[in-house]
């Protein structure tokens, strides 16, 4: 089933992690095999945030191989010397979990395919997330297990997306968890309800364009397929409006850049999507009562229509 | 063996001239009996007092315990209900097999008055998908928007909503009337049966796919036909009707209905007659 959420804030910033935590932890029963968040926080735009994986979450329901800590221990050391090698400069780290590594970096370099692909060269590792303001976050179990895990609930940003996954397609492990960065695009990410009946056609035309997928997670195809509509140089706007005669199946998703939120909707109109806008601050969600973990108050909240795109600047 | 020759002999209902039909072929047709009228009842339902009113506020309760509660104030004779701060919550004022005035003051999640015989009921809110799903008779008016699978399966009754509603609606439907104030999203009146549905603004594509019988009109644009679905003459009848529809449903009232275009299906499928439950009502 799954459930997606997001909001964002015009003209102003709030605390994101929290407010997206209620949301999905009112949508956990469509699914809490994992949950994730893309939040966009207020920073200071110098430095690049890397969320880098370099090991699995193997607690009870993983479908993951376990792995001993000292490996994890390994791979990060490759991965420091690595990042040494590509010019960028460590500026803080974090190791919140064995397996989920927080960076700031310096690096001066606009484009992130160099620096993305060599990281994911090392066995083991996949980068989550790299922008100036964004940070996946992504883990088993639900909204408030998640963000408690991470220390979420303080994270002061503009907008903000996130799913929760009842996993269908494939495994329960943090690769196929939502969100997806729109690698190597900085800043960008995607979560998604629903199914893409023609995701392996698509995802052998793209490796052929030399995109890169780290799952087998049907969802992941919409990062990867925008990415590739951006890198030919499509708007985020367009690139949307073709993944709706692009991509089979049925499928409500959020997109999310630095200072956009974005949603559309396939043109069966099979997946739900409920929409709160208002001069200051627009919330969807998969369900209504996701809206109301933000606005209790009685609301005035529509269902898009089959085939809408729809885009909001911060 | 069976007595071939009792088959011939008319029931109380055709001697009543309801039922002037003859099948042939496989059929699967069960006549009313009015001589067991009084063996039809609901088990569980209430004598309510319409004047006899409360309030319940649900904003701590799970829709499991506020359904429950509803039922209990029926058995204590209230006819009038209010439901206060409902925020969304899903499968609220399902099962309602009674005569009750239910009020809603805010807006339900998904399948909300499922189920339901004889209440009417209205949301001064919106609604979310699925909403009033099996409907057999009763009245349901909703004040802003409602999601997709409005009215899904229902079988009598009126369906309203002021505002928009989105994919589906009437979905299946098997007869009663829905009738949207706003615009409908795709595949409106998808396989419906029987019924009728309203649309005074734009309707979405594949409008009316594979449906079996019953009657669309729209106000507005229509995106696509569905298969099966074909426009009609929009007759004096037709015209009376749409008025005095929304007339009754306090909507579109100074809507042009002689501008609607009428929708029907453009097959017949073979031996589909049966009588609905509300005319079942009727007969008693």
């Amino acid at each position: 089933m799954c459930g997606i959420a997001g909001l964002i804030h015009r003209n102003k910033s709030s605390n994101v992690g929290s407010e997206l935590q209620g949301m999905l932890q009112a949508l956990k029963h469509r699914g809490e095999d994992s949950t994730g968040y893309a939040l966009y926080g207020d920073t200071d735009g110098k430095n690049f945030i890397a969320r880098i994986k370099i090991g699995e979450n193997v607690g009870e329901g993983s479908s993951s191989v376990a792995e001993d800590v000292s490996v994890y221990d390994e791979r990060k050391k490759v991965v420091d010397d690595c990042i040494k090698e590509l010019g960028a400069k460590i500026v803080k780290e974090e190791r919140i979990l064995p397996y989920s590594l927080r960076y700031e970096i310096e690096y001066n370099k606009k484009d992130l395919l160099e620096f993305s692909q060599k990281i994911e060269s090392i066995p083991g590792v996949e980068i989550l997330s790299m922008g100036k303001s964004l940070e996946v976050i992504k883990d088993l179990g639900n909204a408030k297990m998640v963000c408690e895990r991470y220390n979420l609930d303080k994270l002061v940003g503009t907008h903000a997306i996130g799913h929760a996954r009842m996993a269908t397609e494939s495994g329960v492990d943090i690769k196929s968890a939502h969100p997806f960065w729109g690698y190597p695009f900085s800043d960008v990410s995607v979560v998604h309800n629903g199914q893409l009946t023609n995701y392996w056609n698509n995802r052998r035309v793209l490796e052929n364009k030399g995109m890169r997928f780290m799952s087998e997670c049907d969802s992941e195809l919409i990062a990867v397929y925008l990415a590739e509509k951006m890198r030919s140089g499509a708007t985020l706007e367009e690139g949307m409006k073709e993944s709706l005669s692009g991509l089979d199946g049925v499928f409500t998703y959020f997109v999310a850049t630095k200072n956009s939120l974005g949603m559309a909707k396939d043109t069966m109109a099979a997946k739900p999507l409920v929409l709160y806008e208002s001069d200051d601050l627009v919330a969807m969600g998969s369900e209504e009562i996701a809206i109301r973990s933000v606005l209790p108050q009685e609301i005035d909240t529509y269902d898009p229509f089959d085939g809408e795109v729809k885009v909001w600047q911060i | 063996m069976a007595n071939l020759k009792d088959v011939t002999k008319k029931t109380k209902a055709q001697e009543m001239g309801m039922h002037t039909e003859v099948l042939t072929g496989r059929t699967q047709q069960k006549f009313f009996n009015p001589d067991e009228a009084e063996n039809f009842y609901y088990f569980g339902t209430y004598d309510v007092d319409f004047n006899k009113r409360t309030d319940l506020d649900v904003k701590d309760m799970t829709a499991a315990e506020a359904n429950k509660k509803i039922d209990g104030l029926m058995s204590e004779g209230y006819g009038t209900i209010v439901i206060k701060n409902p925020q969304g919550k899903h499968s609220l004022g399902v099962g309602i097999l009674n005569k009750l005035n239910l009020i809603f003051e805010g807006s339900l999640g998904y399948f909300g008055i499922g189920s339901c015989d004889g209440p009417v009921v209205r949301i001064n809110g919106r609604v979310g998908w699925s909403c009033a799903e099996n409907l057999m008779a009763g009245k349901v008016v909703i004040e802003k928007n409602a999601g997709s699978c409005f009215g899904a399966a229902i079988r009598g009754g009126d369906l309203i909503c002021k505002g928009s509603v989105g994919a589906r609606t009437g979905i299946d439907m098997k007869g009663g009337t829905i009738i949207i104030g706003g615009d409908a999203g795709a595949f409106t009146g998808f396989m419906m049966q029987r019924g009728r549905i309203i649309i005074l603004g734009d309707v979405g594509i594949n409008l009316g796919d594979s449906m079996y019988d019953g009657t669309i009109f729209i106000g507005g644009e229509i995106g696509s036909y569905g298969s099966d679905a074909v426009p009609s003459e929009l007759t004096k009848s037709d015209q009376d009707w749409l008025k005095r529809k929304l007339k009754v449903a306090e909507i579109g009232a100074n809507f042009d209905v002689s501008k609607m275009t009428k929708v029907v299906a453009g097959k017949k499928l073979w031996n589909y007659d049966n009588l609905e439950p509300t005319e079942k009502k009727g007969a008693i």
